[in-house]
């Protein structure tokens, strides 16, 4: 087998379709290129591996969103479980029955289209296959309503991975998440299917008008109406929650938010500063209620006094700190603008879902709007490090080259 | 007095196969070569002829930019060969060696009382010069210039390098006379950095700024020293030497003869037995290198240590300014799945499935595989963990690419040589040739700048 590759690789080296065999081949087996300048050894990390690691830490994410499906579906028809129990109520086949045939298919268009993109790509420009779809591919399916029709998503993801990502030249490139201008794209292209209480539960849209109707608010989505939720805290932790497939579960995301800052993968300077600007922003907002300067009937009164800390279990705000604002070729580059770019994705988030009521699920454009910013916030840490060189410029001991004191002594004896 | 600097950031390759610290003498080689690319921008112009024969520190060509800097035969014999590469190019220099050797004596200057120029003179006729290199570029130094400093590196913490404390052993002399006669060309200082708690021979050493080192590499490495003792500021220079070429350039002050004679130490897990081998600049590989027997057929071969060293072949010949010789195992095989099975026995800075930072005392046997296809930069925040410099190496490393002369001068270029990214460039993620970006982009500074 590995021969055969091998021979196989040969042959196609140089042709057009080599960067296609490649990527399958490099998939099998990890090549064989060695070192020819510089260092002779490298480490054991390749890229392949760090996004790897990444879908690791959302594979949880993934089983739990499938079951969630399922949960969901058959609560608002039945109504939710009294004495809740992990095994007899969520982890059933009924629900996982639900979950795989719904969320597996978006899974399988999101990376049967990107990947065909992507390869196409390569194989026009004449480069490897890069891995920067592995993780996109996957996040995107967790970022969506579950009901989401699969031909909608087929066309953002073509439209994410072209408009958001080749165009820019491909992955390492991009300006913006390309995960998120997916996301963005559904929103606003089709916003009935993305927002309402009947898009985050299974059959909510088919069966809407029917005597058979059945919704699921988001906890964001009731409080913006000013009404109340129906979910304990605990459900929110756990993520018992309608929303996006994979969003919910706070506990799983801090698992693979715990995974990916001990493998050193992602940013926990981001995750960090992102979770201490959301707190602040929450604490500003019920500050101003607990201060009295809001009037109750004040349409923003319910999601600012909704307790700060709260903030971080609904509507994906820490899905998207964890696998989003982390993405590193978006993000801020260096560590310190890193503080600045998290701290704002997590302020502006909560900014933005308490003043537009429209956009329950701001987190996703505070991290966009962040990517737009991160290279400017990029630019001014950088200039302090050369402002730092030019102060000690000033001080520099220059000494004249011999052949310069040579010409002046030229010019004053003429 | 000394004082004392840490490093924090970086990473300690531990490989197996370092030399046991003990010397033979090798094989006398039949053939010496000098290979042209050890001496980065000078373009020669041959001073003999194919044919003509040669004493040992007798001038074989000069730098065409600079009439005065000569570099010198290591042994004495015939010049057997001119090899020539695209567009006449001079590739490599080999000398037939001559049975019975006879030097070429210099009238030594007297070193209490000549001044700096008379020095730099007799280093620069005699072939001493060019082992003193300079920052910015790091290129051999420019005589014209005057450092603002002197920088010596007596601390290895590159893997499997030769250990400075055990190569000087009993060379106090020749250090002390070739700090005197540098000390003459510089109103700076000479800053000499040792290992923490070393018995290196420099703590005798008049004359010296004497600094104490300890971390991980680069600590060793004498950009990262140079950054924390004196940087350097655009218009500024400064030279840097190796300790082993302080030595070799002693004798030179003291005796008049160049004495290309120098301790190598031949590391690496191919190679059976390794240990220190006495020999010459210039010298076969292999006269020493099947001495120690090597386990395998297929190796790579490589003129100094495995991050910063020359690629070479068992027919190659010591480089001039290196004093390890690695042999390690090619990596030219394909790994199944092995991109996302778990991995115990490479080294990786991260803890992605990857097992390293469990032993981080334990030595490995890594192979030159690339563990990975090259890509665009998408991981950031790494490269700073393993490196000490006050400069964003990301950044750097993208100006130079993009050609961008302003950019690369505010980061920081003229601080730096490609060395200085050579754990960068172990660790990356994207597997970029860091240090030839770096080499790039000091030679198109230089160009347009220098």
């Amino acid at each position: 087998m590995k021969e055969k590759l091998h021979q196989l690789k040969l042959k196609y080296q140089g042709k057009k379709m080599a960067p296609a065999f490649n990527a399958l081949h490099t998939f099998l087996y990890m090549p064989n290129e060695t070192t020819h300048s510089g260092a002779h050894v490298r480490a054991a990390d390749d890229l392949k591996r760090t996004m790897n690691t990444v879908i690791l830490a959302l594979v949880p994410c993934l089983l739990f969103g499938m079951f969630n499906a399922g949960y969901q579906h058959y609560s608002a028809i039945n109504g939710f479980p009294e004495n809740f129990s992990l095994f007899d109520h969520f982890l059933t086949w009924d629900n996982f029955l639900v979950g795989i045939t719904t969320v597996l298919p978006l899974v399988i268009v999101s990376y049967g289209v990107g990947l065909a993109i992507e390869f196409l790509f390569a194989v026009i420009k004449g480069h490897e296959v890069e891995e920067g779809y592995l993780v996109t591919g996957m996040l995107v399916p967790l970022i969506i309503p579950v009901d989401t029709p699969l031909w909608m998503l087929a066309i953002a993801v073509a439209f994410g991975v072209v408009i958001g990502k080749e165009v820019f030249g491909g992955t390492g490139m991009n300006i913006l998440n390309p995960a998120l201008t997916i996301r963005a794209f559904l929103f606003f292209a089709y916003p009935t299917w993305m927002s309402g209480d009947k898009v985050w539960v299974h059959e909510g849209v088919e069966r809407a008008g029917t005597a058979d109707a059945i919704s699921g608010e988001t906890v964001l989505g009731s409080l913006a109406q000013g009404s109340d939720y129906a979910y304990s805290l605990s459900d929110m932790f756990y993520g018992f929650i309608p929303g996006s497939v994979g969003e919910t579960s706070t506990l799983l995301i801090l698992l693979g938010a715990l995974f990916l800052i001990f493998s050193k993968i992602a940013s926990w300077r981001i995750m960090v500063s992102a979770v201490v600007g959301a707190l602040a922003m929450g604490l500003i907002f019920n500050g101003i209620v607990d201060a009295g300067w809001l009037p109750e009937y004040s349409k923003f009164y319910t999601l600012m006094s909704f307790p700060y800390w709260q903030h971080l279990l609904v509507g994906g705000l820490a899905f998207g700190i964890v696998f989003m604002a982390t993405d590193p070729v978006t993000g801020s580059q260096t560590n310190k603008g890193k503080w600045y770019y998290g701290f704002f994705i997590g302020f502006l988030s909560v900014m933005i879902r308490v003043f537009n009521p429209g956009y329950p699920e701001g987190v996703f454009l505070a991290i966009l709007l962040m990517n737009v910013f991160a290279p400017t916030i990029d630019h001014y840490v950088v200039k302090g490090n050369i402002k730092k060189r030019l102060k000690r410029f000033k001080t520099a001991t220059i000494y004249p080259k011999a052949s310069d004191e040579v010409d002046s002594l030229k010019t004053e004896t003429a | 007095m000394s004082k004392d600097i840490r490093i924090k950031k970086g990473l300690d390759i531990n490989l197996v196969g370092a030399a046991e610290q003990t010397i033979s003498k090798a094989v006398t080689s039949n053939v010496y070569a000098l290979n042209l690319d050890d001496f980065h921008g000078i373009t020669p112009k041959m001073l003999i002829k194919q044919g003509e024969e040669i004493k040992a520190g007798e001038p074989l060509f000069y730098n065409k930019n600079n009439e005065e800097m000569h570099f010198v035969s290591p042994v004495s014999g015939e010049l057997v060969e001119i090899v020539r590469g695209a567009r006449r190019r001079i590739l490599t220099l080999k000398v037939l060696a001559d049975k019975e050797q006879n030097y070429m004596i210099n009238k030594v200057p007297d070193l209490d009382t000549a001044d700096g120029d008379a020095i730099k003179t007799y280093l620069l006729q005699c072939g001493g010069w060019p082992f003193i290199k300079q920052r910015p570029y790091d290129v051999i130094a420019d005589p014209e210039a005057t450092p603002k400093a002197i920088f010596v590196s007596a601390y290895a913490t590159a893997p499997l390098a030769a250990d400075p404390d055990f190569v000087l052993k009993d060379k106090e002399q020749e250090i002390q006379a070739a700090i005197m006669a540098l000390s003459k060309m510089t109103p700076g200082k000479i800053h000499v950095t040792i290992a923490k708690s070393s018995r290196s021979p420099f703590n005798d050493i008049k004359g010296i700024e004497l600094h104490k080192i300890s971390g991980p590499h680069p600590a060793g490495l004498v950009g990262t020293q140079i950054n924390r003792i004196d940087p350097v500021n655009k218009g500024e220079t400064v030279w840097t030497l190796s300790p082993q070429d302080l030595v070799m350039m002693g004798e030179l002050l003291l005796t008049g003869k160049f004495n290309a004679e120098r301790v190598v130490a031949l590391a690496g897990s191919v190679v059976k037995e390794p240990k220190y081998y006495k020999t010459k600049i210039g010298a076969e590989i292999s006269t020493f290198l099947y001495a120690s027997g090597v386990k395998e057929d297929r190796f790579r071969l490589i003129n100094g240590d495995v991050l910063t060293g020359a690629k070479t072949h068992t027919e190659g010949h010591l480089g001039f300014y290196n004093n390890t010789v690695t042999a390690i195992p090619e990596g030219d095989d394909y790994e199944f799945f092995g991109w996302n099975k778990p991995v115990f026995n490479k080294i990786s800075s991260t803890r992605a499935l990857t097992f390293s930072w469990l032993q981080p005392k334990r030595k490995y046997d890594l192979d030159t595989n690339t563990n990975g296809e090259h890509r665009a930069f998408v991981v950031t925040g790494r490269y700073e963990e393993v490196f000490p410099l006050d400069i964003y190496p990301l950044q750097l490393l993208k100006a130079c690419m993009v050609k961008d002369l302003d950019e690369m001068e505010q980061l920081g270029l003229y601080e730096v040589a490609p060395e200085d990214f050579s754990l960068t460039e172990f660790i990356c993620i994207s597997k970029q040739p860091h240090q030839q970006i770096i080499r790039e982009g000091l030679d198109l500074l230089q160009k347009e700048l220098g």
